[in-house]
């Protein structure tokens, strides 16, 4: 096939993939998630697991060592058959916590601390290099294969360059998508529909070839066997060790490698979506695997002996003349290749991110770290680091001469990733692990794995030099890479398995043993073993009410983005039963908000952060450790207690504050009645006296005009006042008319501005405003929506007290909602008033009579509510803001 | 002989009828319009009467009563207490705080005018 036939069809095939992860993104973005969520998607997103080396290198592996194969697809069928319920207690935990990545577990668990962050980094970096290598290698390979046999003059370019071009294509896809969002919570629902798709791809591929082997080449089933019988492959002896040590490899790798950890954890929608993946994920390996000793068994029968058995899935199809055949099984193994590359350096980006570039910039500058845009900081580390991930995959497919065996290369990861294994599984079931024992354990398995296996891989004098091999370093025999503490006989990789595991393990406990956990980290142990022990409190780590709520908005805001800091603000402040954006800074809501950012950048940063706001600034977790760490059991015991205690006290907060809203409510009845006679009264007092002067008669002309005037005046303010009443209580009872219908907002705004400007002409107002945003086409009351409009602009020009006044109205769509905000840049409303400004006759300054008798925003909150929508006091925006929230179409009248 | 009254009262057209009405009887009247500086204006003028809006912004009437009340060279200058509100509960607040008279807005040019003479002893 043409050479450039092929590249058009894979770009073809990655456009497509771009378009169903663009409209899985456009779905969700509207929040209708639906199947985007459903068990069966989170099931097939699993299957990244089946990277190109399953795809072809499991036919490579049968053909050349018989059944072995089957370890890598049985190692995770047992863990999620047998063992469920650490995948469980994993999930719920993620979930729980807002874990970002396997090394935010880790660093999580142990107390938050950075350095195994970092530890964590560095393994599963240097580990998934070889890993990407790979996939890279096997995409060049398939390439070569595919486009060699052209007679038509295109020949393809060389393999490396093919290779670049693949490594830069993919940098750009997961670039493009799996940088979108930054909160890693928000889930990347357009990655995961596209890979799910992938899965589909790729089984449905590897079933065609093996179909077309099983009854196009041979005779149906019968036949087959029989021929798998007389093959070489019937000749495999089963060696019990290597079996083993594999088996356990594959099952640890489905737990700890990276990506596994992000789909399986990160990406989970719903915990009892690993329910049907427990069975329905070992049916997808089960599918992928039937047909690869068929598929291996006709290659060595077929082609001839040079040919390279990874590629058999390719190459039979070619030989037979089944060129769309071929295609399939091609775009099958691209698929295979691309969705592992892309989740891989999604979760190594995010965890280099998190844990090496942002605490370096936390530490670098300290003083901004709050007020300074950490989103775009976030968001370049990660494309960044998506670009270096794959530069390493591609610099090792180089130095290892990309000969290698794909499986062989496969291996040496997964032996590199169980490294995580003894700190995560102890760290979830024993509360004695300790952040020490955790380091050590993991550095030294590393540093064992990356002797034994990884730096012998790139082949003998590339690092490590040939002598060493034989005689060891320094001549110290038992020290040699393949045969450590003498143990000559074991094959390589089962021997840098099992020392780099003892040894990890060992490390592991003796550091645990003998260190003793500090504070926090008996704190996040507790958590983190007993998550499903929901009666005890969860521990805590905060005390009350030393951080400003407004601050850690502010903070929050930089971190999370506007809205969804508003939201997330609001939505504390309302289960605190108080209105506004504002909660109180209870130990309940700062846990809540630690988490919530953790979720974006960290458990380590996030809590580096807010201890900033809460004044911990210089109490370090080594700090806290040396004072407090006798008294760690009491702390936990406390934090029980004072969980029930919040509780009582809640509960009462909100028995007394729904008395003094009710005796609130008596006494603003009265009070508002009163409020009505004095408005009524006072302009009845003019009109009622200059009318006597008026009759009692002999002025001056002139006089008579003026008195006239005056009575004129008077009597439109009554006329004023009492169509605001009227239109009050026909708004608050609900039987107000709304005149539904189409209408584009930007008009709309700018009628209220023309109407607003009667109000102070003298004063010149600079107006921001942002008129693409603004074309939006609503369907609500637009006459109701200009009237609020009209009251917040003159509001702002009535009382903005800026020298050079400016009004900023800035428009956002956002679900089925469309904001509106009004910001000046006068001294804003304090914070005391601001819970008053939506009461009726609430002026806050009594002197301005500035016109109206203070039902303006009371109207304005009213006809909000009968639109559906809100109207709110916007803080911590520097100067008096509202924010106008609508339906973008509004059906009925709301109640 | 000319009565002076010192006006105190925030709605200006409302000062503007008062004055009118009062100035029309021979009264000689001066206004403020806000409590802050009432009672230095009542010491500087040491007027016949005060006419004193009961909701004034800054500083409550009955504040600037009180103080009135408590001061002796003022203790007995007739006040005469002005509100829109009408409730009877303000009424005997401003009675309790020593007022000389109570009249409700809206009131009538004529009850302004015999009022003002009988405090003024016209």
């Amino acid at each position: 096939m043409p050479f450039n036939i092929l590249v058009l069809s894979c770009l073809a095939y990655v456009i497509f993939l771009f378009g169903v992860a663009w409209a899985a993104e456009r779905r969700a973005d509207r929040g209708r998630l639906g199947w985007l969520q459903s068990p069966l998607i989170y099931t097939l997103s699993l299957s990244i697991y089946c990277t190109a080396w399953t795809f072809y290198g499991a036919v490579g592996y049968a053909a050349r060592s018989g059944l072995e194969f089957l370890t890598i697809y049985l190692g995770p069928t047992i863990v999620f058959i047998g063992w469920w319920w650490v995948l469980r207690k994993l999930v719920r935990i993620g979930r729980q916590q807002r874990v970002t990545s396997i090394a935010d577990l880790i660093s999580s668990r142990f107390g938050k601390s950075n350095l195994l962050g970092v530890i964590v980094t560095v393994i599963a970096v240097v580990a998934a290099t070889p890993y990407i290598a790979l996939q890279l290698q096997s995409v060049t390979l398939s390439f070569s294969v595919f486009a060699s046999p052209t007679d038509d003059g295109f020949a393809p370019p060389g393999t490396e360059a093919t290779a670049v071009w693949v490594a830069c294509g993919l940098a750009l896809f997961t670039i493009l998508f799996g940088t979108r969002n930054l909160d890693a919570k928000e889930q990347h629902h357009g990655i995961v529909t596209a890979i799910a798709v992938e899965a589909v791809v790729k089984l449905i591929a590897l079933i065609a070839v093996g179909m077309f082997v099983v009854w196009g080449m041979a005779d149906g089933p019968a036949d087959m066997i029989a021929r798998i019988s007389a093959s070489d492959v019937a000749d495999w002896k089963l060696q019990p060790g290597r079996w083993a040590g594999l088996l356990f490899a594959a099952g640890a790798a489905v737990i700890c490698l990276p990506r596994m950890f992000q789909v399986m954890v990160v990406e989970n929608a719903d915990e009892r979506h690993l329910a049907t993946a427990s069975w329905a994920f070992p049916l997808y390996l089960f599918a992928m695997s039937l047909f690869i000793v068929p598929i291996a068994v006709m290659g060595l029968e077929r082609l001839p002996a040079t040919a390279n058995p990874d590629m058999f899935v390719l190459t039979l199809p070619l030989a037979e003349g089944q060129g769309a055949l071929a295609m399939l099984a091609f775009l099958g193994g691209f698929s295979s290749a691309t969705s592992m590359v892309i989740v891989e350096s999604i979760a190594l980006a995010t965890m280099v991110s998190n844990h090496i570039v942002m605490p370096v910039w936390l530490r670098l500058r300290p003083a901004k770290a709050v007020s300074g845009d950490v989103r775009r900081l976030v968001l370049l580390s990660r494309r960044i680091s998506i670009g270096v991930v794959l530069g390493f995959g591609y610099a090792y497919y180089r130095m290892s001469g990309g000969s290698t065996a794909l499986a062989a290369i496969g291996l040496i990861a997964f032996v590199g990733v169980a490294q995580f294994l003894p700190a995560m599984i102890f760290g979830i079931f024993w509360r004695g692990a300790t952040r020490i024992g955790a380091a050590l354990g993991m550095t030294v398995g590393f540093v064992v794995w990356a002797y034994t296996l990884f730096l012998p891989s790139f082949g003998p004098d590339a690092v490590i030099p040939a002598m060493v091999f034989i005689e060891g370093p320094f001549g110290i025999e038992w020290l040699r890479p393949r045969a450590l503490f003498g143990v000559a006989t074991m094959d390589p990789l089962l021997h840098a398995l099992f020392w780099s595991m003892v040894l990890n393990t060992a490390a592991f406990l003796t550091g645990s043993l003998f260190t003793f956990p500090g504070p926090v980290e008996r704190m996040q142990g507790a958590a983190f073993v007993r998550v499903f022990d929901t009666t005890s409190g969860s521990p805590r780590g905060w005390e009350r009410g030393l951080a400003d709520p407004e601050d850690l908005l502010v903070m929050s805001q930089r971190i999370m983005g506007d809205d969804d800091a508003l939201m997330f603000f609001e939505a504390e402040a309302k289960g605190q039963g108080k209105a506004g954006y504002l909660p109180d800074p209870t130990p309940d809501f700062m846990a809540r908000l630690e988490r919530r950012l953790a979720g974006s950048v960290g458990a380590a940063t996030a809590h580096a952060m807010m201890s900033q706001l809460a004044g911990r600034a210089t109490v370090t977790v080594e700090d806290l450790m040396a004072v407090a760490s006798e008294s760690a059991q009491i702390m936990e015991y406390s934090a029980r207690l004072e969980s029930q205690q919040e509780e009582v006290t809640r509960t009462a907060r909100a028995l007394r504050e729904a008395n003094e809203k009710l005796m609130q409510l008596s006494i603003q009845k009265d009070a508002f009645l009163s409020q009505i006679s004095h408005e009524l009264r006072t302009p009845m007092t003019s009109i009622r006296a200059f009318s006597e002067i008026l009759t009692e008669g002999d002025l001056p002309p002139e006089m008579v005009a003026n008195y006239g005037r005056i009575i004129h005046d008077e009597a439109k303010r009554l006329t004023r006042l009492l169509d605001d009443l009227l239109d009050l209580s026909v708004l608050e009872n609900g039987t107000v008319q709304l005149n539904l219908g189409l209408a584009n907002l930007s008009p709309m705004i700018d009628r209220a501005l023309a109407s607003a400007s009667h109000t102070k002409p003298e004063r010149s107002f600079v107006i921001h405003r942002d008129l693409p945003m603004e074309n939006i086409f609503i369907r609500t009351d637009a006459d109701r929506l200009v009237q609020v409009f009209i009251n917040l602009i003159s509001n702002a020009r009535k009382y903005c007290d800026a020298t050079a006044p400016e009004l900023r109205i800035s428009v956002r769509q956002r679900g089925g909602r469309v904001t509106v905000d009004f910001a000046d840049n006068g001294s804003g409303i304090p914070k005391a008033s601001q819970a008053l400004i939506f009461e009726k006759f609430a002026r806050l300054t009594d002197q301005t009579r500035a016109g109206g008798a203070g039902l303006g925003l009371a109207i304005c909150r009213e006809v909000m509510a009968n639109l559906g929508g809100t109207i709110t006091y916007l803080p911590g925006q520097g100067g008096a803001a509202f924010r106008v929230a609508v339906p973008l179409r509004l059906e009925r009248k709301a109640d | 002989m000319t009565a002076r009254v010192l006006l105190i009262e925030d709605e200006p057209n409302i000062t503007e009828a008062i004055r009118f009405i009062l100035s029309r009887d021979g009264c000689d009247v001066t206004a403020l319009a806000d409590g802050a500086g009432a009672i230095a204006a009542v010491q500087a003028a040491k007027p016949d009467l005060v006419i004193l809006d009961l909701m004034l912004p800054g500083v409550s009437g009955l504040e600037i009563l009180a103080q009135l009340r408590a001061d002796p060279a003022t203790k007995t200058l007739p006040v005469m207490m002005l509100t829109a509100k009408g409730q009877g509960r303000d009424r005997e607040a401003a009675e309790r705080a020593g007022a000389s008279h109570f009249m409700t807005k809206p009131f009538s040019n004529d009850d302004m005018r015999a009022a003002v003479r009988a405090l003024t002893g016209g």
